[in-house]
């Protein structure tokens, strides 16, 4: 018998049933909800009558329509206050356990779920944001599902699937010196394009991935839906182990070591076989940046705007044009002479504590130019209270940054985060469609670290060779 | 949910790749906690020219394309966000099914969660129907879900694949919930193996 990929392994013993045809009764261990997609699925619980099958699987926190500033002064915007009311009403009345705005535990739901142990090795978790991909660092299949599947999920504690087929993506080798996880995945959406991944899940493999941190890996899991597919995933190792031992929602004692032994055992077979695969080399990805709106357009901060006129393909030609249209950039143009006006450290791909870290020691000492305005929003209140610990937030702010509260903020500009038309941003968020970060408003997707560097010269710059 | 049997109707063509969620409806739109009355936001930021006034080229903002229930368009249609507001303001709109060479995952289930249809035909038969939309007014498809097929006003048939499971789902309608309640029994099993099995995924989340 072929042995299994980790896919494999976690899909096949999630399976209640299966029919002939494939078709699937998969088990859903872990459920993640958000106030935006959940309002419709609650409501449909409470029209038919039915109530949530395991409550205790289940972990809620409002973050996409939060507001970053103080919040002892409420949501000036009331109909997000409705749907950050509505998510409180639903969880008191179904009992499930939420974070609240006053919670220090609040935060973005991708980055709280491993915060708290809530994400766990072998499991499948689920929520309403296709971000979900993020858990698969911990190698749990995990993957976003519309409101129609999280009101499913609330009531059977399973989702009808067809099996997905499974891509590896190798990198193996080191990366260069100050390049990141963020670097890694937006060359690997670079390569295999917006769709590449569809109908697959991502295996992540070979030693530059190995050497990443948990939050590296949670980066590259992250947009892994970037690249067409709705999960990716990493392996267990001892990384992983240590990240989950102690944190609140974690199996402890005895429960740890059994947990433990069971996570050893999921990584992909010798004698296992992908559908697909897919290899880069480390020492190849320069310092990734995005030029236009969708993520696979993205080359090496080292490279020129692409011409459309040098393009046969007549789909990717017209797109090409309409992009640099939209963000207002010439054929042929240097990279690092793209000037920006705003620069966004955040979001579920880039606001845990390491990002924090690197940033800041990029930030120190130096200024956000006067042409910049800059800011950095902690993914949660664990990870900003952990970085005033540090004296994070003072280089920050000594630099010139704004240094606010937790949340999804100008990712997607829901609450008052918002760019203005024709506003340039560098972003370490994951989507630079048009009107993302507000109508009008233009998104390069960079790193934290090609942030801070374009937030102080006020264009872009080869981080490789900055400071 | 409204079941998905034929439909005959006006088709609109939206002749752009990787269409995502976040251009089918914007985040301003997504505050709201019913699934109704979306179709305000369907498209916004295209309808509009940048002094607020509809922009003419757009299809949604032509007569001719007013009272459309077919959509047809590119690869890659739904990419980005989860956001089942996008079926829900398409449906809205009137729109009962898509047509294009490829869509993203997760969009494409949330298509079968509303009654809508998504069909994949291949790129080539996409730019041929495209081009029979633009060239004439008041063009229509007839889409099949039993036969799982397109015919145009000319006779052209073009088949299409689709799972079988979700084919019967949509065509008769059913409560995918309810569905699955009827295995009320075998989810019970398998958590008490499961339980067996891996206890630690058991514990009360409530910290």
């Amino acid at each position: 018998m072929a042995g299994k990929t980790l896919f494999d392994k976690i899909w096949d013993s999630h399976v209640v049933r299966a029919e002939p045809d494939g078709t699937t009764l998969l088990y859903i261990d872990r459920q993640l909800v958000h106030e935006v997609t959940s309002p419709q699925a609650f409501e449909g619980l409470k029209l038919a009558g039915r109530r949530p099958r395991r409550p205790a699987a289940t972990l809620a926190v409002p973050d996409h329509n939060v507001p970053t500033t103080d919040r002892r002064l409420g949501i000036a915007d009331q109909v997000s206050a409705l749907q950050i009311q509505t998510l409180e009403d639903n969880c008191k009345d179904f009992g499930i356990t939420l974070f609240n705005m006053s919670d220090i535990r609040q935060g973005i739901v991708h980055v709280i779920g491993p915060e708290q142990g809530f994400t766990l090795p072998g499991t499948t978790i689920v929520c309403g944001d296709s971000h979900t991909s993020t858990h698969g660092a911990f190698g749990a299949l995990a993957f976003g599902i519309g409101t129609s599947e999280v009101e499913h999920v609330l009531a059977t504690q399973c989702l009808v699937q067809k099996r997905p087929k499974t891509m590896e993506i190798r990198v193996d080798g080191t990366l260069s010196d100050r390049c990141s996880a963020k670097d890694i995945i937006l060359a690997i959406i670079g390569k295999i394009g917006t769709a590449g991944g569809t109908g697959y899940v991502i295996e992540y493999t070979g030693s530059a991935i190995r050497t990443l941190s948990m939050e590296g890996r949670m980066t590259l899991c992250n947009m892994s839906i970037e690249g067409g597919a709705r999960a990716g995933m990493v392996a267990p190792d001892e990384k992983t182990i240590a990240y989950i031992k102690g944190r609140p929602l974690a199996p402890k004692g005895d429960l740890f070591e059994q947990a433990v032994h069971a996570w050893r055992q999921l990584k992909t077979d010798p004698d296992a076989t992908y559908d697909s695969t897919v290899t880069l080399q480390a020492e190849h990805i320069a310092p990734q940046v995005s030029w236009g709106t969708s993520p696979g357009m993205v080359i090496g901060v080292d490279q020129k705007v692409p011409d459309p006129r040098t393009m046969s393909d007549e789909k990717t030609k017209s797109a090409t044009e309409r992009a640099l249209a939209y963000m207002g950039l010439s054929p042929n143009m240097p990279i690092t002479d793209i000037k920006i006006d705003k620069v966004f450290i955040g979001s579920c791909t880039n606001s845990r504590i390491e990002d924090l870290r690197l940033a800041a020691s990029f930030a120190k000492g130096k200024k956000v130019a006067k042409t910049v305005h800059a800011m950095v929003v902690p993914g949660s209140g664990l990870v900003k209270q952990q970085a005033e610990a540090e004296g994070l937030d003072r280089v920050f702010r000594e630099a010139g940054f704004e240094w606010r509260e937790a949340g999804c903020s100008m990712c997607l500009a829901m609450n008052a985060d918002v760019l203005k038309p024709g506003e340039r941003c560098a972003s370490t968020s994951n989507r630079n469609f048009e009107g993302r970060q507000g109508a009008g408003g233009r998104t390069h997707l960079v790193s934290p670290a090609m942030a801070v560097a374009a937030a102080v010269e006020g264009h872009f710059v080869d981080i490789r060779h900055w400071g | 949910m409204q079941a998905f049997t034929t439909l005959t109707g006006l088709v609109a063509p939206l002749d752009r790749v990787n269409v995502d969620t976040d251009q089918i409806i914007p985040k301003q739109f997504l505050k709201t906690i019913k699934r109704t009355g979306l179709r305000e936001g369907l498209f916004f930021d295209w309808r509009k020219l940048q002094d607020g006034s509809p922009d003419p080229s757009f299809f949604l903002n032509q007569a001719r394309y007013q009272g459309a229930t077919i959509l047809l368009t590119r690869d890659n249609f739904g990419c980005g966000s989860s956001r089942e507001h996008a079926p829900w303001a398409l449906l809205d709109q009137g729109f009962r099914c898509i047509i294009a060479p490829s869509f993203a995952d997760i969009f494409y289930n949330n298509c079968f969660q509303n009654g809508i249809l998504p069909v994949v035909l291949n790129a080539e038969e996409v730019l041929d129907l495209m081009k029979e939309v633009l060239d004439s007014e008041g063009y229509q498809l007839t889409v099949d879900l039993g036969h799982q097929t397109v015919t145009t006003p000319k006779g052209t048939v073009y088949r299409f694949e689709i799972d079988p499971f979700r084919k019967d789902c949509l065509y008769r309608g059913l409560d995918s919930i309810g569905l699955t309640l009827q295995h009320e029994d075998a989810i019970t099993a398998y958590e008490k193996r499961r339980k067996a099995e891996a206890p630690w995924l058991f514990g009360d989340v409530h910290p």
